[in-house]
């Protein structure tokens, strides 16, 4: 099996503030320089919190933003020429604001055209029966086309953001944060829908989330993002089961639970450190229990452990242990 | 704060000499022979040579900018020919009755519509909003020169209240109660658009503060009605009133030309207009490098204000 | 477009000025056709004739010629110029807004300084220049008042193109492939032309207000040929002998001017789309309350006893039953929960308790809330007041937008004490500096002179809640307060509250929509649906054997931590929008067990076990006793 996604040293930083008089600029670096592969028909979950640079990682994925350092290479070839129009036909992108990602005076038809025009250089009749074929399979039925965005409700739309990037036919999906802002029951039925496409496509899905919950249920890798670095990437079912890097084992314990009392799972007050002035060491070390001298001075690198699962962290939790 | 003084200060300074440039590429437009503009087709070829010269008239566009700049910050904005003074003498002596026209006008409008846009948003849809929105509506639509030619009419000509034109009497003492007199009208006639103008504003920025959720707050809390409208939402809306005022003190000083015209009044707008119709080029590029510049300045003035207003902006 | 017009029509002042200015123009453009005398033509024989007199309707200025042929021509050429120069400095000034708006960063930073530097002069300053290089003239006045409000539209426009520039469908379009130049044209300018229509609108009458006052100076339209602005400007050496020559031209002006802005106005308010939906008004210090029928005692002798509550909002002729008919009850130091979807009505039943539902367009209209056994809905002003914050506080969602950004947080603790108490202000501050200690901010002696910007979203929550708890209040409504939170930081919130609550006796109301939460934190639970509860009881009860179809369906649908990849259950269908509700059971058309009876009528809330009821005729679990 190939890789679909393989991304080596990717990073970018952002310039932030003022120069005042010769002082050299701040920067933020908002991915730190990441390698990562997405296997063709995977599903790889992207779960951090805010801040912690999931949405700029998917942006420097489909050329929105151009990375600072690193490449990105899509099926065995490298972009190097950060120009959406030719990332579009590999790669493709679904919103997280459904309604927001559709012009709100534009019909669906003409947003549907757009890039069965540009991308594929369709005629008339062919976009025509390429968006009977799309929308049958997401659901929708084709007299919506002639209807603008504000006549759609949150999980409507979204399956037109589906549908939309299904268009370019790409064979990969960035879903940055899909159904967050879809209601439970919404949710569940775009969810499913996802599922089914990537049965009847072969889509590989890259799905960007904060929700513990749906990313493991959705994905076959989960990588968990900590400001801006990957602190530990393993398999969906294991890696909340059973975390290794104490971030993602307060993560898992974070997440609400029916049935669990309520604790503070750490020091009340301490949340994440100030991206213009970042902690020395490990990203971490000031929200957590184990940390060492070491912690505080390096930067602990991703590494392997024998179960497929990688970390980043120099005292890893014990994988038998409970959570 | 001081450091955020300073610092709007010292970024004035591109902004002045922006200005500067300006001015001096749009007389740069005057056609023909700059020295023949500026004293006049009388003028004997001497007098031409000798200004070609002072002005640097023979040399480039580039060359001429600097002369005329390093002039000005000498103090030396050049020769009136038609008044024969110094233009810097002539602006500093009529630029007081502007001052104290534009400035009284300034701070009426400013208080004026204000509290008309507080109220007016506070009574949403009620007898004192729609009375206001009306006022406000024919306020911003009559033409100042227009009313102060009515006003003229009515209230000196006929009522009798007010003198007709002027800043001074001809004979008589020259004391506050005989300015305020004198005043009452042109200022008023002055400040009526802008006042129309700052409570339209100041009513839409107070709906759109009244709507945030931290009203909701502060009601929630049980603050009383009036401190939620006058402390809460005002402080919040001023966030938006004040670049306003700033605009709003460019339109009464732009206005004040017409208003110094219709009432006689000694200022630089009628200067200027006289400047224009006699071709005394030298005396509006003063003129108008000197207003701007000090129109700049009250901006700085503006921008403190907006700063010790909202602490999110930073020094 | 024709809804557009229909907007428009409805407004009265906008129909008026689109008459008045209507009238106008059509006299403007019949002017070379009617019978007029030469507008030119002196006859100083005739001079200063008055109004009414033969041969001259208006009579004549200080040359004899005929004012009404002379105002009917001048209007013409007014207005005229004053639409060349709107039309003019609208489209430059949109051009170099939407470029400098759309490409941002350094071609903005460069079309911006330049912008500034020309609004930096006020505006007659930069036209008297423009006069005064090119000469006094009918084209130059023209030249120079539309230069001179190039700005405005630029920056104006410029604002307006980075907010779309930075939309998600903006990259969309970029990712189907479009360039640039199609997407500014295709994407951006379509979304802009309403703000610059509306934006010349509003300005068109400005312009022909200043093209006449050039002209009044005497430096626009130069004689024998007058526009409205000459007219009155010739006029002014005999205002006091013959003001006719004055008022006739100054009525004529203020006639167009107005009539211009009223029909901007309504141009505005048509495009403006969050005034189609009312959402420009301001909400008034407590609900309307405007209740049909009896009002129900109170079914309990608890706290706070909600009975029947009803809430709409009223937008347009449309009625959006918000909360149809609500009964909950709290205890003292009880923690209830509500859970519901968005739009179910679960917020706007916790915001009517207090009166704070925006109003307009909100409006209560049935039931009663019973607060220590007096009923608070529709009580004074100073009544409700003097309740809220007092002994019932509230806890809202985003804790950025919640607090006053201009105020250090310290002082909003302190208000909110003093609101209620006269302590003085030293001793206030001690007490919010121990409100702040209990919610545990670090360093609160410091943090109490920040503002709510240099504070982290869980930090700030916490003075929320420090705040609602500044006067010991018996009831705290919790308006979905971590939903904005990450998930660690919301543990640590939820952590504070649980803690609080355990010891200082509170009662609350949670608003929620994760079970998650509610499981952790609450006694019981209400379910809400279409503005109904649909379900009530114990919370362990309920979450472990939901009764109604809907809350059983939807724990269904919320993935659990630990179930590894898999597929969810999913419920068919989209919530009822509550202008239109089904009668019967609102739920009945994305259920499977519904029958012809669920969608015949009114459906009531059954005990089906003690503390236990629900709004369904065929609800699950119930045989089970394993309450």
């Amino acid at each position: 099996m190939t890789d679909a996604l393989k991304l080596t040293g990717l990073s970018k930083s952002f310039r932030v503030g003022k120069r005042s008089f010769g002082a050299p600029w701040s920067y933020v670096h908002a991915v730190q320089p990441l390698d990562l592969t997405v296997k063709t028909g995977e599903t790889l979950g992207i779960v951090g919190e805010s801040g912690c640079g999931k949405s700029t990682l998917a942006k420097m994925l489909v050329g929105l933003l151009p990375p600072s350092t690193g490449e990105i290479e899509i099926e065995g070839a490298v972009l190097d020429n950060a120009d959406p129009a030719i990332f579009g036909k590999r790669i493709q992108y679904v919103f997280q604001d459904p309604i927001s990602s559709l012009n709100p005076r534009k019909t669906i038809r003409q947003i549907m055209e757009a890039p069965l025009r540009r991308l594929h250089r369709l005629g008339k009749a062919e976009r025509a029966a390429r968006i009977s074929e799309i929308f049958a399979a997401v659901n929708l039925r084709e007299e919506f086309l002639d209807r603008y965005p504000h006549e759609f409700s949150g999980g409507q739309a979204q399956r037109i953001g589906i549908a939309r990037a299904l268009a370019a036919r790409a064979r990969i999906l960035i879903l940055d944060e899909p159904v967050s802002a879809l209601d439970v029951s919404v949710q569940a039925q775009v969810l499913n829908l996802l599922a089914d496409l990537k049965q009847e496509f072969g889509l590989t899905y890259l799905f960007i989330s904060h929700d513990l919950a749906v990313v493991e249920a959705v994905s076959d890798r989960v990588a968990v993002l900590y400001f801006g670095a990957v602190v530990e990437i393993g398999p969906a079912r294991e890696i909340f089961a059973n975390p290794r890097h104490p971030y993602t084992a307060l993560l898992a314990q974070s997440a609400p639970e029916v049935g669990r009392p309520i604790s503070a799972p750490e020091n009340a007050g301490v949340e994440l450190p100030d991206p213009l002035d970042p902690p020395k060491g490990c990203a971490f070390n000031e929200r957590c229990a184990f940390a060492t001298d070491r912690c505080r001075r390096e930067r602990p690198a991703l590494t392997g452990d024998r179960g497929g699962r990688e970390i980043a962290c120099f005292n890893p939790l014990d994988p038998a242990a409970e959570v | 704060m001081t450091g955020y003084i300073l610092k709007r200060l010292l970024s004035a300074i591109p902004v002045l000499l922006g200005i500067s440039v300006i001015v001096f590429a749009i007389m740069a437009l005057i056609p023909g022979d700059p020295a023949t503009a500026i004293l006049g087709s009388y003028a004997t070829p001497e007098n031409v040579e000798k200004l070609n010269r002072d002005l640097g008239l023979d040399q480039g566009f580039v060359a001429r900018y600097f002369i005329w700049l390093g002039n000005m910050l000498q103090g030396d904005f050049g020769r009136s020919f038609a008044l024969n003074r110094p233009v810097l003498d002539e602006v500093l002596d009529r630029f007081g009755a502007t001052l104290i026209l534009a400035g009284s006008s300034f701070l009426l409008c400013s208080l004026l519509g204000i509290a008309a846009g507080v109220v007016s948003a506070a009574r949403q849809y009620g007898l004192a909003d729609k009375a206001i929105t009306f006022a406000v509506l024919l306020g911003i639509s009559i033409p100042s020169f227009f009313l102060g030619m009515m006003m003229i009419l009515i209230f000196a000509v006929q009522l009798r209240w007010f003198p007709v034109s002027g800043m001074w009497p001809i004979y008589g003492d020259r004391n506050l109660p005989v300015l305020l007199d004198h005043l009452a009208m042109p200022a008023f006639a002055l400040s009526v658009v802008a006042t129309g103008v700052i409570a339209r504003l100041a009513r839409s920025a107070m709906l759109e503060v009244l709507r945030q959720d931290f009203i909701r707050t502060a009601r929630a809390k049980g603050v009383n009605e009036r401190r939620v409208i006058w402390r809460h939402a005002l402080r919040a809306a001023m966030v938006s009133i004040i670049p306003i005022l700033g605009i709003q003190a460019g339109f009464v000083l732009s206005g004040a030309v017409y208003i110094e015209m219709v009432f006689q009044w000694p200022g630089v707008g009628r200067m200027l207009v006289d400047a224009i119709l006699k071709r005394d080029i030298l005396l509006v590029q003063g003129g108008v490098v000197f207003i701007a510049a000090c129109y700049v300045m009250f901006n700085i003035l503006v921008d403190v204000a907006q700063a010790l207003l909202d602490p999110r902006i930073k020094t | 477009m024709t809804a557009f017009l229909k907007l428009l029509a409805r407004n009265r002042l906008a129909l008026a000025g689109l008459v008045m200015i209507g009238i106008v123009v059509l006299l403007a453009l019949l002017t070379p056709l009617l019978p007029l005398a030469d507008p030119d033509v002196t006859r100083t024989a005739d001079r200063f004739k008055p109004p009414f007199s033969e041969g001259a309707l208006l009579g004549t200025d200080h040359l004899g010629r005929d004012l009404l042929s002379r105002l009917l021509w001048g209007t013409r050429l007014s207005l005229a110029m004053g639409l060349a120069a709107a039309i003019i400095a609208a489209t430059l000034g949109s051009a170099i807004g939407i470029i400098a708006g759309y490409f941002g960063g350094r071609t903005d930073n460069i079309i911006m300084r330049g912008v500034d530097m020309l609004m930096a002069f006020p505006y007659i300053l930069l036209a008297l220049a423009i006069v005064a290089a090119l000469g006094p003239g009918l084209m130059n006045a023209l030249i120079a008042v539309a230069a001179v409000n190039v700005p405005f539209f630029a920056r104006n426009i410029r604002g307006i193109t980075v907010g779309i520039a930075h939309k998600e469908f903006i990259d969309a379009a970029r990712l189907a492939g479009m360039r640039d130049r199609e997407i500014i044209l295709g994407e951006v300018l379509p979304n802009v032309l309403p703000v610059i229509v509306i934006a010349m609108s509003t300005t068109v009458g400005w312009m022909i207000l200043e093209t006449a006052g050039l002209s009044f100076l005497g430096l626009g339209s130069q004689p024998p040929q007058a526009d409205l602005g000459s007219m009155l400007g010739e006029a002014r050496s005999a205002l006091i002998t013959n003001p006719h020559t004055s008022i006739v031209p100054g009525a004529m002006i203020l006639i167009i001017v107005m009539g211009i802005n009223l029909l901007g106005d309504g141009i505005r308010d048509a495009l403006d789309p969050r005034l189609k939906s009312g959402a420009l008004s301001r909400p008034m210090a407590a609900t309307t309350v405007d209740r049909q029928g009896a009002v129900p005692a109170a079914r309990t002798d608890s706290l706070l006893d909600i009975t029947g509550l009803q809430t709409e909002f009223r937008v347009r002729d449309r009625q959006y039953k918000a909360v149809g008919g609500v009964d909950l009850h709290v205890k003292k130091g009880a923690c209830l929960g509500i859970i519901g979807e968005s739009g179910s009505g679960k917020s706007v039943t916790a915001l009517s308790v207090m009166g704070l539902v925006a109003s307009p367009p909100g409006v209560i209209t049935g039931g009663a809330v019973h607060f220590d056994g007096k009923d608070i809905v529709g009580a004074p002003y100073e009544v409700l007041r003097a309740l809220r914050g007092r002994r019932v506080a509230y806890i809202f969602q985003d804790p950025l937008a919640t607090l006053h950004p201009l105020y250090r947080v310290g002082d909003q603790l302190i208000e909110a004490i003093q609101s209620h108490e006269s302590v003085p202000r030293s001793a206030a501050r001690a007490r919010a500096i121990d409100l702040l200690k209990s919610v545990r901010i670090p360093n609160a002696e410091s943090r109490i002179d920040s503002y709510p910007y240099e504070m982290s979203g869980g930090m700030r929550q916490r003075v929320g809640i420090a705040m609602a708890l500044a006067n010991d209040p018996d009831v705290i409504i919790a308006d979905e307060p971590t939903t904005a939170l990450d998930v660690t930081v919301q543990a640590q919130i939820l952590s504070v509250l649980s803690d609080l609550r355990r010891e200082r006796g509170l009662a609350i109301i949670f608003i929620t929509h994760d079970f998650g939460v509610v499981g952790q934190l609450c006694d019981s639970v209400a379910v809400m649906y279409a503005g109904r509860i649909v379900e009530q009881g114990p919370t362990g009860a309920v979450l472990r054997n939901p009764q109604h179809p809907y809350t059983s369906r939807l724990i269904d649908c919320v993935p659990t931590l630990g179930g590894g990849q898999r597929k969810l259950a999913a419920i068919p269908g989209l919530p009822p929008v509550v202008d239109n509700l089904p009668a019967g059971c609102a739920f009945a058309a994305r259920c499977d067990k519904a029958q012809a009876d669920c969608r015949a009528g009114q459906i009531d809330l059954l005990a089906t076990g003690p503390d236990r009821r629900v709004r369904c005729l065929f609800p699950e679990n119930v045989t089970e006793h394993s309450i």
